[in-house]
């Protein structure tokens, strides 16, 4: 018997223990999180399809109780690849802040590198405003939620009237360029983590990575700019 | 030319240390940079006064042993330059210069300037050794090794672990420094027999000195005077990660 024995529990802790085990815990649940939030966008984008009623179909679709079960599911993988993504970057943000107890006089930023350097705020940040963004539109606690009808949410009424207001709108157009920032990083940086890097495609994915970040970005801050210039009106 | 020095004083690890203010008035644009030290302590001495301490050996480049931050950059501003090899013609007339220490927990200040590298040393003891056939010397190219690799393998070897990745890192870590003794051997046919264990082992040392985590912004990189890239990191990462998932037992405990 040539494999030794080591109980599966007590194989996943060893890995979590090292720095590069967690690391690769916030590539992989950042690697959901890029996806839910592409798909977010595309369904944001269909407020300006020429049909009116297309982004409240989707919404309709999305509360349906027939697929109840599926965004439930959703929801929890999604919450738990959150929870462990804030998880493991504070326990590598704190091991990391005890790593240097005294700090320099002075000291130098080479290279400037803002996104990577901004993460542990640029993170919970947007995770703040992830927060406000579902008592919003999704719980209604903010202001009230208008509905077509039982689990019809008037999607289209409710992103007008809230980004009318520019409190509400410049929040999210500042958590938008955090998140621009953080993705850009976290996009180009997961690949480090996992182990795959190489001198003719890593800066081919750094540039890929700033593009998406930029375009889920643009997309995403052209819906409150469009409310708030009356471009997009109820 | 006159340089002014920003320098930490502290007399040993338990003194709370401060920055002490010198100035060198006839510093010769030829001078090294630890020349220039020289100076300042032969000029401390006469006055009575005690030298500041600063580790040096080789006064080449090749041996690892100087190093403090200038300004906040490890090494000085030249990239790719140990700090016995950055000459004062770099600097102008007037130039007030902050000289500190590495600083990291890992890396206790021993006296002024030096602190104890102890940890690298843990580091390197705890990837162990490489099997090799003893007895008779083997023929020449009787391992084949393609270019590539060797190229690689030499290029990470280059590391003479003076610890400025780790002074110069946000987070304190060593991983610079650790991905470029896993990569130099974890490269070369030799090194394949304990490639996976060598990476375990390594990164648990490195966890247990108290090192921080990369976070891949690359200021390593940037101060590394033997100019090791940033490519290593994930080239660890990729051992460490394959040996966790897809190890049989001695290679994922390390």
């Amino acid at each position: 018997m040539s494999t030794i024995a080591i109980h599966p529990i007590h194989r996943a802790v060893r890995f979590y223990e090292a720095p590069i085990g967690k690391k690769a815990v916030m590539a992989i649940t950042g690697v959901m999180l890029v996806g839910y939030v592409f798909a977010h966008l595309l369904g944001n984008l269909q407020i300006y399809s020429s049909d009116a009623e297309q982004i409240n179909r989707y919404a309709g679709f999305l509360h349906n109780p027939a697929n109840a079960a599926a965004l439930w599911a959703a929801r929890s993988v999604l919450l738990l690849a959150v929870a462990l993504h804030i998880i493991a970057a504070t326990q590598l943000w704190l091991q990391n802040r005890a790593a240097r107890p005294i700090g320099y006089v002075k000291k130098a930023d080479l290279p400037a590198s803002y996104a990577a350097r901004t993460m542990i705020w640029s993170g919970p940040i947007v995770g703040a405003f992830v927060i406000f963004h579902v008592l919003h539109l999704t719980a209604g606690k903010v202001l009230e939620l208008r509905e077509l009808g039982p689990n019809m949410p008037d999607v289209r009424y409710n992103v007008i009237t809230g980004f009318s207001n520019p409190w509400i709108s410049g929040f999210y157009i500042l958590a938008m360029i955090l998140l621009c920032l953080h993705l850009y990083h976290g996009m180009w940086s997961m690949f480090q983590s996992l182990g795959i890097s190489h001198p003719r495609y890593t800066p081919l994915v750094k540039k890929a990575a700033a593009v998406l970040a930029i375009a889920v970005a643009v997309g995403n801050c052209s819906i409150p700019i469009a409310v708030l210039t009356g471009l997009l009106t109820y | 030319m006159k340089i002014i020095l920003h320098i930490w004083r502290q007399r040993n690890a338990d003194d709370k240390g401060r920055m002490a203010r010198y100035e060198v008035p006839n510093v010769n644009e030829h001078m090294s940079f630890l020349e220039m030290l020289d100076v300042l302590n032969e000029d401390l001495i006469a006055k009575d006064e005690e030298p500041v301490a600063f580790d040096h050996d080789c006064r080449e480049g090749i041996c690892g042993m100087c190093g403090s931050m200038v300004n906040g950059v490890a090494h000085g501003p030249k990239p790719g330059t140990t700090l016995c090899q950055l000459h004062m013609r770099f600097f102008k007339d007037g130039d007030e210069l902050y000289l500190e220490p590495w600083r990291a927990r890992a890396f206790p200040i021993v006296k002024d300037l030096v602190v104890d590298r102890s940890a690298f040393d843990r580091v390197m003891a705890a990837g162990g050794f490489i099997s090799v056939a003893t007895g008779s010397a083997p023929d020449g190219n009787a391992i084949l090794v393609p270019k590539e690799d060797a190229d690689r393998a030499m290029d990470a070897a280059a590391c003479i672990g003076c610890g400025a990745c780790v002074a110069m890192c946000p987070n304190a870590s060593a991983s610079l420094f650790l991905a470029a003794k896993i990569s130099h051997l974890g490269l070369l046919p030799q090194g394949q027999p304990e490639r996976h264990e060598r990476a375990v082992a390594m990164v648990a040392q490195a966890n247990q000195e108290l090192f921080g985590a990369c976070t891949n912004i690359g200021e390593c990189e940037a101060v590394c005077p033997k100019e090791i890239k940033l490519e290593v990191i994930a080239r660890m990462n990729h051992d460490f990660l394959l040996a966790k998932l897809a190890g049989r037992g001695a290679a994922e405990e390390g």
